[in-house]
């Protein structure tokens, strides 16, 4: 079933859903991207952000965005924390750091995971919200108001971050970090507490995105496998490091997801994301900004 | 290799003192394992519920052939790759005598080659069709349905009455949604409807938007969708969000959920003018049901589960009831003769009388097509009374009138 | 010599066992615990001698898994030929991996073997004939020797083991084990002295995913029952992982004893707590491995008991 009305709102859906796929995977482009983390346990954290989200939503009856904001405070302190461990067991040492950083990481994510199911059962959980449920009548398309709010967000987080990373002073000494460790240490300022900082930072952005996820659909512990491949695959082929090009990766995700929602349904969705993430590792690495 | 040897003189050790025949004292062990979460634990928690109850009834009474029953119940998270291993550990662990099947095609699906090959009976649990490849003799399903005919039948007659020509098929890609849409989608060919629009989407789905604008846009008359509790909840709320056009003259049909009461009191008015199979309204007179649903809720208030109980519980308790019948009559626990009188014989059960066709479904089904009208929202006791849910079709227990198109019934 | 002999006690041991009147549950969790082995050892080949993590057993173990339903359902293939057929198909996936990911390294290459399960389960899912996401029951032919298909795998799987730690030592003591060191220790040095290193990582690549889905082949008849999220599930992945690093990853015994302790562990805490419970065991041993004694069992033996071998 082909028809140009439905090509228009694939494609409508796959921008605000690309918007979504970049402010998820934003923290990734900053503890991946900028500081080389192999953060394989971020999808997780940020499921944790969900399941945060909905408890606070649903005890004390907050909007979640808000619940989201709020969480991101102690996400922040979770992320220095992570950090500094990751630091001090791995990063230190050198060399064999590559296979047991992957490790450590990837055994984190389960533990999250499971720790989850344990705690909540593998039962769906949701939000509700004034916007969840209703839509926007424009013309002859109804646009969900969910997925609005979430694009909105999106925009905001992803401005917000690129504006703080090359406009504030901690900021660019984070893009420095990044460039030339060496250099930074040479002018006086400690990597180690500006790296802290900044996957702290990414730490808390995911307790936001956790938000956003809950509000676009229910959540379950396992979905960060799925996620793994979404994040992966925006940050990798943004470019390492690159704020704006998240933004522009997590778009052509979502637009290509879409349609191949479109033209070949729902069962092949999954495996557009890691597609496109192996294409992009296959042909060009460094992705389209890449440092 | 020493941990091994170790491992097994241990287990060998274990064995050789559970091994034992049991002595007349020994208690009857009945095992299964039930989705307490994941997408069946709604009705898995009550069906729970009901089976504990009929077990404290039969030990009242005396037990079975003198001795009394033990339940052993596992949770198997509504994942078929869980059930093999739970049913394993059932029979060679816990050495069950009898066996009750998990609630779901989905679930129950997993295990029928392994109890045709050991020649288990098993005592099915609502499971659409389950029987059909592995043709089990010892097979003995408690719903009120035999083939997609029972299910389907009256949501085609209601449509052919509306004068509909052309249908839409959504259907989940398991056991069961494959099993109720491949039998559905030949009887609408030999009913003559012409099919626009055929889908099967992925179990996890969570997002509908997209089939739901394309069924819009294929602006068929039925659209007819084979659905588990998760995609039920989702599909509902979809069409509720962007619309199904105003075509549509029925919308449903086979969705599982739309029954357990915690998603009927949580969607409140998203579910009216749908058309939904179901096993029990309010108003449908079986000898001793009211009795069954008093205690039922007492028990289910404590356990915190679905209050109501209407879809599942009372077929759980007839589990019991037709085991307990069998039993007594054949005074023994043997497979082969408990399941040869299920067979020959009609049971006396809280939800009427039940006789067995040669494949172990239903020789009589009994599933209504109803309709759910001014429903409203966050009311729990608006369903205990008639009216909410309209049975349409069949004929002999019908209540009402169907109300279409489907976007005016939702009004 | 020596490990010949422990190799034959292994294989009488392993399908004298079966013949014998023990619990049938011993089997059932002890063919999981002798599958383990296999994944571990398998991974160890590419992740332990040759540094590149590979997050894919998944993706492996599925395709041995489906290639023994394809060859039962389409030639009513006999065991022997569902396994070596499931090998082959292991070995070339293993192989297309390899060059695809030819000049990705550490994080990169890990990432690219995820989005490898992906996306074979999304192949096998949308693939009705075996069974897409509903799944496949499967009615087994009479079984032949032994009394119950639990206890013939359990023997079958012995015997895999055996071999898969046997190519595993061979591989150790060569001259392909020599290469794959250098490889992990610095493959630029090791290139720079004439290694063959695309060569060796290939070889390497295609014998790990071979022995990955040998390891998956008998699942089917196992379960008698088969569906792609639980088959491509990656608790696969943390399963031959961590067996890996727990025991050690630079020998070949290393695995073994990983696997046998995480297995039985698992198998215990499934049946006495819950499931979940010895998925989150797995994890807490990683990482305090990882992080504690990133060398394994083996490290601390030789740490502690260092006259031993």
């Amino acid at each position: 079933m082909f028809s140009l009305d439905l090509l228009f709102e694939a494609l409508l859906f796959g921008v605000l859903l690309g918007c979504f796929y970049a402010a998820v995977s934003i923290g990734l482009s900053v503890s991946f991207g900028l500081l080389d983390v192999p953060h394989v346990a971020h999808p997780a954290i940020m499921v944790l952000g969900s399941y945060g989200t909905w408890i606070i939503a649903g005890k004390l009856g907050w909007d979640p965005l808000l619940a989201g904001a709020v969480l991101m405070i102690p996400f922040f302190l979770l992320g220095v924390a992570i950090y500094r461990f990751y630091y001090e067991v791995f990063e230190k040492r050198g060399t064999d750091a590559g296979v047991r950083g992957l490790a450590f990481f990837f055994g984190l994510a389960f533990i999250i995971e499971v720790g989850l199911i344990l705690a909540f059962g593998v039962d769906q959980r949701s939000v509700e919200a004034a916007y969840i449920g209703k839509s926007f009548q424009v013309g002859e398309y109804r646009i969900p108001m969910r997925m609005v709010v979430a694009f909105a967000v999106a925009l905001i987080l992803t401005f917000s971050l690129s504006f703080y990373l090359s406009k504030t002073f901690t900021g660019r000494a984070i893009k420095a970090v990044a460039q030339d460790e060496p250099a930074l240490r040479l002018m006086g300022a400690n990597p180690v507490r500006i790296k802290q900082w900044a996957f702290g930072i990414a730490t808390g952005v995911s307790a936001l995105a956790g938000a956003m996820l809950i509000i676009i659909s229910p959540v379950e512990p396992a979905i960060d496998r799925l996620y793994i491949g979404r994040t992966f695959c925006v940050v990798v082929l943004a470019g390492l490091g690159s704020m704006t090009g998240t933004l522009a990766a997590g778009l052509i995700l979502g637009i290509v997801e879409s349609i191949v929602l479109m033209l070949f349904g729902a069962s092949w969705a999954p495996a557009v994301a890691f597609s496109l993430l192996l294409i992009v590792l296959g042909i060009r690495p460094q992705g389209l900004f890449g440092r | 290799m020493k941990i091994r040897a170790l491992l097994a003189a241990a287990l060998a050790a274990i064995s050789f003192s559970v091994a034992f025949p049991a002595s007349a004292q020994q208690p009857i062990k009945i095992g299964m394992s039930m989705p307490q979460t994941g997408a069946l634990a709604g009705g898995g928690q009550a069906a729970l519920v009901a089976l504990r109850m009929w077990v404290e009834d039969i030990n009242a009474k005396g037990g079975l052939l003198g001795r009394k029953v033990e339940f052993i119940a596992y949770d198997d998270q509504t994942n078929p790759a869980n059930v093999p291993g739970i049913y394993t550990k059932l029979l060679e662990v816990d050495k069950v005598d009898l066996l009750i099947a998990p609630y779901g095609t989905v679930p129950t699906a997993a295990i029928m080659p392994m109890v045709k090959q050991r020649g288990l009976l098993l005592m099915g649990n609502f499971s659409f069709q389950v029987n059909r490849t592995v043709q089990h003799d010892m097979w003995f399903n408690n719903a009120p349905w035999n083939n997609a005919a029972s299910w389907f039948d009256g949501y085609i007659a209601t449509g052919k009455k509306l004068g509909a020509t052309t249908i839409a098929f959504l259907a989940a890609d398991q056991e069961f949604a494959q099993n109720l849409a491949n039998g559905a989608r030949e009887l609408a060919k030999q009913a003559g409807l012409k099919t626009v629009y055929d889908q099967n989407y992925p179990p996890t789905t969570t997002d509908f938007s997209s089939l739901i604008r394309a069924i819009r846009q294929a602006n068929a008359d039925l659209v007819f969708v084979a659905s588990y509790p998760n995609d039920s909840v989702a599909i509902i709320r979809s069409v509720n969000e962007i619309g199904v056009g105003s075509n549509v003259k029925l919308f449903g049909g086979g969705m599982v959920g739309l029954q357990f009461t915690p998603n009927m009191v949580n969607l409140g008015s998203l579910l009216n003018g749908v058309i939904n199979y179901n096993t029990y309204v309010p108003g449908m007179n079986y000898p001793g049901i009211e009795d069954y649903f008093a205690r039922y809720a007492k028990k289910a208030a404590e356990a915190k589960v679905d209050p109501l109980g209407y879809y599942i519980t009372p077929y759980n308790y007839a589990i019991g009831q037709m085991l307990e019948q069998a039993i007594n009559a054949t005074k023994s626990l043997d497979h082969k003769r408990l399941a040869d009188y299920l067979r020959k014989n009609e049971m006396k059960t809280i939800v009427g009388p039940i006789r067995y066709g040669p494949d172990g479904e239903w020789a009589n089904p009994r599933v209504v097509q109803a309709q759910f009208r001014g429903v409203a929202d966050k009311d729990t006791e608006q369903w205990k009374k008639p009216g909410r849910q309209v049975v349409i079709s069949p004929d002999s227990v019908k209540t009402g009138e169907i109300v279409a198109p489907f976007e005016k019934a939702r009004k | 010599m020596k490990f010949w002999i422990g190799a034959a006690i292994t294989v009488v041991v392993g399908v004298g066992l079966p013949l014998m009147p023990l619990n049938e549950y011993l089997f059932y969790a002890g063919y999981m615990v002798l599958s383990f082995v296999v994944l571990a050892t398998a991974w160890n080949i590419l992740g332990g001698y040759a540094g590149y993590v590979n997050f894919g057993p998944p993706a492996f173990f599925g395709i041995g898994a489906y290639s023994a339903v394809l060859l039962f359902k389409w030639l009513q293939a006999p065991l022997v030929v569902q396994i070596a057929g499931a090998a082959l198909m292991g070995g070339l996936l293993g192989f297309g991996v390899g060059l695809l990911t030819l000049r990705l390294r550490g994080i990169f290459f890990a990432i690219a073997t995820v989005a490898v399960v992906f996306i074979m389960e999304t192949l096998m899912v949308n693939w009705r004939y075996v069974g897409g996401a509903t799944g496949l029951q499967i009615l087994r032919p009479p079984v032949e020797v032994f009394d119950t298909y639990t206890r013939m795998l359990f023997a079958v799987m012995t015997v895999m083991s055996v071999a898969a730690v046997a190519i595993a030592r061979y591989i150790q003591v060569s001259w392909i084990g020599r290469g794959l060191r250098a490889l992990r220790d610095s493959e630029d040095a090791a290139e720079c002295s004439g290694v063959p290193t695309l060569k060796l990582k290939l070889f390497a690549c295609a014998v790990s995913g071979a022995l990955m889905a040998a390891a998956g082949a008998p699942m089917p008849m196992y379960l008698s029952f088969i569906e792609p999220a639980s088959t491509f599930n990656l608790s696969y992945t943390i399963a031959a992982l961590g067996s890996a690093i727990i025991g050690g990853m630079v020998h070949w015994a290393g695995p073994i004893i990983g696997a046998i302790l995480l297995g039985t562990l698992q198998q215990v805490v499934t049946v006495t707590i819950s499931s979940e419970i010895n998925v989150l065991v797995v994890g807490v041993l990683l990482v305090v491995f990882v992080v504690a004694a990133p060398e394994g069992i083996l490290g601390l033996i030789k740490k502690y008991f260092p006259g031993k071998k």
